[in-house]
């Protein structure tokens, strides 16, 4: 059985008065592909925030490679090998496409020359060679999604957190995505990736985490976790599941 | 080593001159809180103020407090113009380029000021300028009593402003959400422009109230604006009580600092003032995330 | 590598003037466009690769200023070694208000605000302090030889301060071309995005200000030397700081030639002024904020950015005339 690469313990986010996360715990094995689903406000992109050190949790512990790095900030973090994406693309908006990877590749090659050519490759690999002398600030939003993506994977994480990296494609765009993550997860880097978009969590994960209300309700694989219960009463509400009914699975 | 006397009115000089600092760092937090902008202009739009209201009296004989029926609609529409033709067009909303753009005004506007009327330090005597009351001992100036009820009254005017009026309504809209305010068919840019005219309205109105017991020349701006600034970032960006307030206890300090300090160290204490909250508490006390 | 061979060009032509026979006058307007290029590289350091716009920076110049100075008149250092010490001081300061502010988290507008709150501050103190000469100021004494770091010939001054530039310009040409420079770009445009990649931003700034402090303060140690006097006005006052943003602004922040370009061009310009309007106080100045805003809503590139526009549509234009041509023949 694989080891968990990263675990999170009983995490939890107090805002004031507001519990945005409430006890998560889950863990996420090395070489796999894992989602955390949830409804809007489930407090997904705060859990994120806190495993890639954004945010210090009120209660918990993270743990990775068998360290903890619970309020460890985010650089260090990213020079242990975990990297973040962020669900509002952010790319460096004046710099081009290929300066914009070399940052990222810069994290483990200190000459110029080295992290440009890697630059060069990853952005290749992602299908955006045709576009690596324009400005950032130039690209579609599916191209920026790629250049996240590109950007992240030049500073060779162990563990990469897609933080919504579907949202605002079409379904042709998520569609020709779909490869490039898997191809990434071949390369040996573990994903944890939040995602809205079902037919990416469907074909992409082999473990799926439901959050909804700051609580992991529902953990198992893909197939199981959509027909279960709770899951379906979480996103439509109360006495869906009865109303749409379930294949008659257990959970 | 004061006597009680010497201190009380040390205290009271503070609170009527405070009014007027607090007049000035309201037109500061306004424009903050509003359009999200430090307005590096502001000290420089004072002086400009001040020698308008120096011109109206030497050319025009217009008392102070008369000309401030002038002075303000006058303002206002500078600010409102500046605002709607000059920093908005030409910042594209960027951050970084507004403030390069108010400093450049800042820059045109007291350089113009010196290049016309020379570095001369000018003083006016308006009648009242000097006369005192005696209350129970304390000896009040009149020009700083009329000061202080002047600010209190337009702080509720304001108050009533922003409450009662569509006007008002519109601006406390954007100033809270502009993408939902813009959708719903406020003209952001005349709201904008409608904020700076009522921030630099405030300039001109305090110019009116400072004139008759300071003097002008075109550095005066500077000192009175390191105060309001050290107001706003004490009180909270964007904070009207916290202007109020602020401007109040700083005209206390700066009283009762110049009594024991002197003037030089009591600026420099202000501006150590200044720097500590804002890499302490950049917050205020009342106001918004820095 | 086309970069350091730009900047070797570049400044080889400006050093030619002298040989030419350049006008005791023209070399003076050229020492004070120089020092105005090197005030505006160290701003750019900071400001045009860092993002960070300081209000404030002739707070370094000012402390690479007097402590050349004092070192000189008080404790009878020897002029080259007050330099080096001045442009030390000079990074020192720049250190402390950098850990002090970066700690703080302010950015923007605020540290804008903060910046020139400082400059303010070591205004006031430099015109109070005995050991500044307060309100007199301090006078260094004529000493014309090269011990003393003083020349009869002006030229020599002017090929000082071009090698200050030079340096300048290379410690940018440099900044493109590595690892520290393009972390600076990344927080510069996205803080947040630079973590996730690695980059400590806290020291990054950290470095950008020092390398800009020490920068801004060589300028202000050759000004000690070649005017012999300064007093806080001159030393901490907003004109220097207005001078650094406004010549890297107007020639393109965060470009290599940048600075070098908007002093040259700034500086004309007040000559103009000048000349337009005589030596009345204010008019270059008010001319400088004027030319601020219009740069800011026209030009937003400056002049390295209007160049590199320019150069474009010639190549495409060009391009386009060939492709028609060789379609016809």
């Amino acid at each position: 059985m694989a080891d968990s690469l990263l675990k999170v313990d009983q995490v939890s986010q107090r805002f004031g008065g507001l519990l945005a996360v409430n006890a998560a715990s889950f863990e996420v094995e090395a070489d796999s592909i894992t989602a955390l689903i949830g409804p809007n406000g489930a407090g997904k992109t705060t859990l994120f925030a806190i495993i890639a050190g954004f945010q210090n949790p009120s209660e918990g512990r993270i743990t990775f490679a068998a360290e903890e790095i619970t309020g460890i900030e985010p650089h260090l973090l990213a020079r242990r090998g975990l990297v973040r994406t962020f669900q509002i693309v952010q790319p460096f908006a004046t710099l081009t496409v290929r300066d914009n990877i070399a940052v990222g590749a810069h994290l483990r090659h200190p000459d110029r020359r080295a992290a440009l050519d890697k630059a060069e490759i990853i952005a290749r690999q992602l299908g955006l060679g045709q576009l690596l002398d324009r400005p950032a600030e130039n690209l579609t939003v599916s191209a920026r999604k790629r250049l996240e993506l590109a950007r992240a994977l030049a500073a060779e994480p162990r563990l990469l957190l897609l933080d919504e990296v579907m949202a605002g494609l079409n379904p042709s765009e998520v569609r020709d995505l779909l490869p490039v993550i898997r191809d990434i997860r071949e390369g040996g880097t573990t994903i944890l990736l939040i995602e809205h978009v079902m037919q990416a969590v469907m074909n992409l994960s082999d473990r799926v985490h439901v959050l909804a209300e700051g609580k992991i309700i529902a953990s198992g694989r893909p197939e199981d976790v959509v027909d279960n219960e709770e899951v379906i009463e979480a996103y439509l509400g109360e006495g869906a599941a009865r109303q749409y009914g379930t294949s008659g699975r257990p959970s | 080593m004061f006597s009680p006397a010497i201190l009380i009115q040390a205290v009271i000089n503070g609170v009527l001159m405070g009014a007027v600092y607090a007049l000035i760092a309201l037109g500061l937090t306004l424009i903050y809180g509003v359009l999200h902008i430090i307005n590096f202009a502001h000290g420089a739009l004072l002086t400009m103020a001040l020698f308008a209201v120096y011109f109206a009296y030497k050319v025009l004989g217009l008392d102070p407090y008369v000309a401030m029926l002038a002075i303000a609609p006058l303002f206002f529409a500078v600010g409102y113009g500046l605002q709607r033709f000059v920093i908005g067009p030409a910042a594209h909303g960027d951050d970084r380029s507004v403030m390069l753009v108010t400093l450049g005004l800042a820059i045109v506007i007291e350089n113009l000021l010196l290049y016309a009327f020379h570095a001369d330090t000018r003083t006016i005597d308006v009648p009242a300028g000097f006369n005192v009351i005696d209350v129970d001992g304390a000896l009040l100036g009149v020009s700083r009593v009329i000061g202080f009820a002047a600010v209190m009254l337009l702080t509720l005017l304001l108050w009533a402003l922003m409450k009662r009026t569509d006007t008002g309504k519109a601006i406390r809209a954007v100033a809270r959400e502009k993408l939902g305010a813009e959708l719903s068919g406020i003209d952001v840019a005349h709201i904008y422009a409608v904020t700076f005219g009522l921030g630099t309205a405030c300039l001109g109105i305090a110019a009116c109230l400072l004139i008759p017991t300071f003097y002008v020349n075109p550095t005066v701006g500077q000192s009175f604006i390191l105060v309001a600034f050290t107001i706003v970032v004490l009180g909270g960006m964007g904070s009207v009580t916290g202007a109020l307030l602020g401007g109040l206890f700083v005209g206390v300090i700066e009283s009762l600092g110049g009594l024991f300090f002197g003037e030089t160290l009591g600026q420099l204490g202000i501006f150590l003032v200044f720097i500590l909250v804002l890499l302490v508490r950049p917050t205020g006390l009342f106001g918004e995330r820095a | 590598m086309k970069g350091p061979l730009a900047v070797v060009t570049v400044v080889g032509l400006l050093a030619c003037v002298p040989l030419a026979g350049a006008s005791n006058v023209t070399l003076n307007f050229l020492i004070v466009a120089m020092l105005a290029a090197l005030v505006g590289q160290g701003w750019n350091i900071l400001g045009g690769y860092g993002g960070q716009y300081s209000f404030g920076h002739a707070a370094f110049f000012g402390s690479g200023a007097y402590v050349t100075a004092i070192l000189q008149v008080r404790y009878g250092v020897n002029a080259w070694v007050g330099f080096g010490c001045g442009i030390v001081a000079g990074a020192i300061v720049g250190g402390v208000i950098g850990f002090l502010v970066f700690r703080s988290g302010l950015k923007g507008s605020y540290f804008a605000l903060v910046t020139l709150a400082f400059a303010e501050v070591l205004r006031i103190v430099g015109s109070v302090a005995p050991i500044t000469g307060a309100g007199v100021g301090t006078l260094i004494k004529l000493d014309l030889r090269p011990e003393a770091l003083q020349f009869q010939s002006r030229a020599i001054f002017y090929w000082l301060i071009l090698l200050l530039v030079f340096i300048s310009l290379l410690i940018a040409e440099r900044l493109e071309q590595t690892r520290f420079g393009a972390w600076l770009m990344a927080v510069r445009e996205n803080e947040d995005s630079a973590r996730a990649l690695g980059v400590d931003v806290f020291a990054v700034k950290m470095g950008a200000a020092v390398l800009s402090a020490a920068v801004t303060a060589a300028a202000g140690c050759f000004y000690a030397q070649y005017f012999l006097f300064i007093d806080s006005s001159i030393a901490f006052g907003s004109r220097v700081s207005v001078e650094a943003l406004l010549a890297a602004i107007v020639g393109g922040s965060g470009t290599v030639f940048g600075p070098l370009a908007g002093a040259l061009a700034v500086r004309s310009l007040g000559e103009v002024a000048k000349l337009v309007a005589g030596d009345a106080p204010g008019v270059d100045l008010a001319i400088y904020g004027a030319v601020l805003v219009a740069v800011v809503a026209f030009a937003p590139r400056g002049i390295v950015g209007l160049g590199a526009t320019l150069w474009a549509r010639l190549r495409t234009g060009e391009a386009g005339h060939l492709a028609g041509s060789s379609s016809r023949g």
